[in-house]
């Protein structure tokens, strides 16, 4: 059993989201850089728990930048996995992201793609499905738990007001959420380890990017909070009924 | 140059989301001055005529019960072809589950750029350049698409639907459909519940709710309301609220025309799922909750006393 677990690197979650030159550069001042929850305590663990089951299990690691991705490469390595491959190139965009790893993948032939169900960056949900179909393979996305018995998965997604199982043959991509594992925090024998693991820089294929950012906005600040007296409620649905025509 | 929207169904009905598609599809047409049509996948109950009504001109259907369950490859297939055979150059999806299932596979097919959780219309006086919510709510970008075919999947409840008047020429469209890898268990719908992301309006409880025991007043509310519930992480990791009510930044992200926080201390993560919704209220007894920052009516006090009377004045107001 191979498995690739794709990683993103993205701003701490409590990060200021701040631009400069004129609003088309985010500004990386002072953010704490974290490996995409959704990559981490969802694909990876899950991953992890995977090979537990079956030792024989190889587990690779992948992310699309620069040198600057690998101490959270190396984060990631320590929770678990045997190697991490760096493909050498700023991430462009989510066509540009999928194409090098499904070039990858098409080389290396994984029975499992785990990815996050998105990055909490750019939001895009894009990778997972672009892979699958860049490497002609089935997609389940939104997974919320994953079984495996012999080459048959059954996965649980996220559907409109509920879930769905799906039982599909390996190989298969998934996008993983909440539900899929539990969050772990790696251990120090985990973080020596990690020091040792393979992380293979590779350069990327010539492709091109579809799409550019232009620039960026902050949504319009909040005019403020009306405060109603806990005495008199009706006003509050009154507001609500009248001003803000909301019920 | 056409625009083609996917209509998404669900036992055979159209879903809300994609009446907001079709009316972007629209308005993006007449912009580009050209029309917008729509593209079905499997059997269908309701009126498709009826998506005239959204500004669509002609309703293109694969009427084969195979695409009645979702397979990302098959639907990848017939979506390409069909985009193909009608020529469309803007092809566009909702932000939803099935639309993250489906939208960046049919664009990495075509060859198309995708902008996901568009919020706006695009920008077409220069180029093609569409806006979407990034840091989870915290920001926007503008991303300009530069292949021939463009992808955009629209986030639910960021455009409002239009219906006037307008009856649309429904017609099928023959393209094969082959034999699907994913096989379909089982669906289980959680009955009567409004769902989520769907919903106009949103009730949702934090810690300071106690306890799951304590969730009943919440629910009156959320009835009175004909609302959805939500919760905040650390109920939802305590399993006083199932998993996929969780709403935030690891959560699911949600934009209703009004949100109700009741004892939710609006942390960061908390408020990168739900700042795009039109109204927020908060209940808090903590006058420096930064909740109170983000909202638009607050009060201060124990919800305990607040949320029963909420419930009551509605009735009122409703005249029950
Ligand atoms: C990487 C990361 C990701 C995260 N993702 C998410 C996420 O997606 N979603 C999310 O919600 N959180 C997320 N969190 C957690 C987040 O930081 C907060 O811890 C969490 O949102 C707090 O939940 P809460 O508001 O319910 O609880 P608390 O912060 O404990 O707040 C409870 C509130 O209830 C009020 N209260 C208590 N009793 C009453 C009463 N009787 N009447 C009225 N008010 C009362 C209190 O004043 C307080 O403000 C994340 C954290 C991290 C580190």
């Amino acid at each position: 059993m191979k498995i690739l677990v794709c990683i993103s690197k993205t701003p701490d979650t409590t990060a200021r989201i701040a631009f400069t030159d004129n609003n088309t550069q985010f500004d990386e001042n002072g953010v704490q850089w974290i490996i995409n929850p959704y990559d981490e305590w969802y694909s990876l663990v899950r991953a992890i728990e995977l090979k537990e089951k079956d030792p024989t299990t190889i587990i690779h690691l992948i992310t699309v930048g620069g040198p600057d991705c690998d101490p959270v490469i190396r984060k990631a390595l320590a929770l678990g996995g045997d190697e991490a491959i760096r493909v050498n190139a700023p991430a462009k965009d989510s066509y540009y992201v999928a194409a090098q790893i499904a070039e990858i993948a098409r080389q290396e032939k994984y029975d499992i793609i785990f990815t996050g169900k998105e990055a909490i960056d750019f939001n895009g949900s894009a990778i997972g499905g672009m892979v699958a179909e860049l490497t002609d393979t089935p997609y389940i996305s939104l997974a919320t738990k994953f079984e495996l018995t012999g080459n048959t998965a059954l996965i649980s997604r996220e559907i409109e007001g509920g879930e769905e199982i799906d039982e599909v043959s390996i190989p298969v991509v998934v996008s993983c959420q909440k539900g899929m594992a539990e969050q772990r925090i790696p251990n120090m024998r985990g973080i020596m380890a990690a020091r040792t693991k393979p992380l293979k820089v590779v350069e990327p294929t010539a492709i091109d990017a579809l799409t550019s950012i232009l620039s960026f906005e902050l949504p319009p600040a909040k005019a403020g909070v009306k405060l109603v007296s806990p005495d008199n409620v009706a006003e509050l649905v009154r507001l609500l009924h009248e001003e803000a025509k909301a019920i | 140059m056409s625009v083609l929207i996917f209509v998404d169904q669900s036992e055979g009905h159209i879903k809300k989301a994609s009446y907001e598609v079709a009316t972007y599809g629209a308005k993006l047409a007449a912009q580009l001055g050209t029309t917008a049509e729509a593209l079905v996948l499997g059997t269908i109950t309701d009126n498709l005529a009826d998506l005239g009504k959204y500004g669509i001109k002609k309703v293109h259907q694969v009427a084969n019960e195979t695409l009645n369950h979702l397979d990302a490859q098959l639907f990848t297939n017939v979506i390409a072809e069909a985009v193909k055979q009608l020529g469309a150059t803007v092809v566009i999806f909702s932000h939803t589950q099935t639309g993250k299932a489906i939208s960046s596979n049919v664009a990495a097919r075509l060859q198309a750029g995708i902008v996901t959780g568009a919020s706006a219309l695009p920008d077409t006086t220069n180029g093609f350049v569409v806006k979407k919510t990034v840091f989870s709510g915290k920001a926007f970008a503008n991303i300009a698409i530069h292949s021939p075919i463009k992808v955009i999947s629209l986030n639910p409840n960021s455009f409002h639907t239009l219906a006037g008047e307008g009856v649309a020429e429904v017609s099928s469209l023959a393209i094969a459909v082959g034999n699907p890898k994913v096989k379909v268990n089982s669906i289980d719908k959680i009955i009567g519940e409004v769902p989520l992301t769907e919903a106009d309006i949103v009730v949702s409880g934090g810690r300071g709710l106690k306890g799951p025991e304590n969730w009943g007043i919440l629910l009156d509310l959320a009835k009175e309301l004909h609302a959805a519930t939500a919760c905040s992480r650390p109920v939802a990791d305590a399993n006083w609220r199932p998993h996929h009510e969780h709403v935030g930044q690891t959560g699911v992200q949600i934009a209703p025309n009004l949100y109700i926080a009741l004892g939710i201390s609006g942390a960061i993560q908390h408020l990168a799922g739900v700042n795009r919704s039109k109204v927020i209220v908060v209940i808090n007894k903590d006058p420096e909750a930064p909740f109170f920052k983000a909202a638009d009516y607050g009060i201060v006090g124990d919800l305990f006393e607040v949320v029963p009377k909420l419930t009551e004045e509605i009735k009122k107001m409703r005249g029950e």
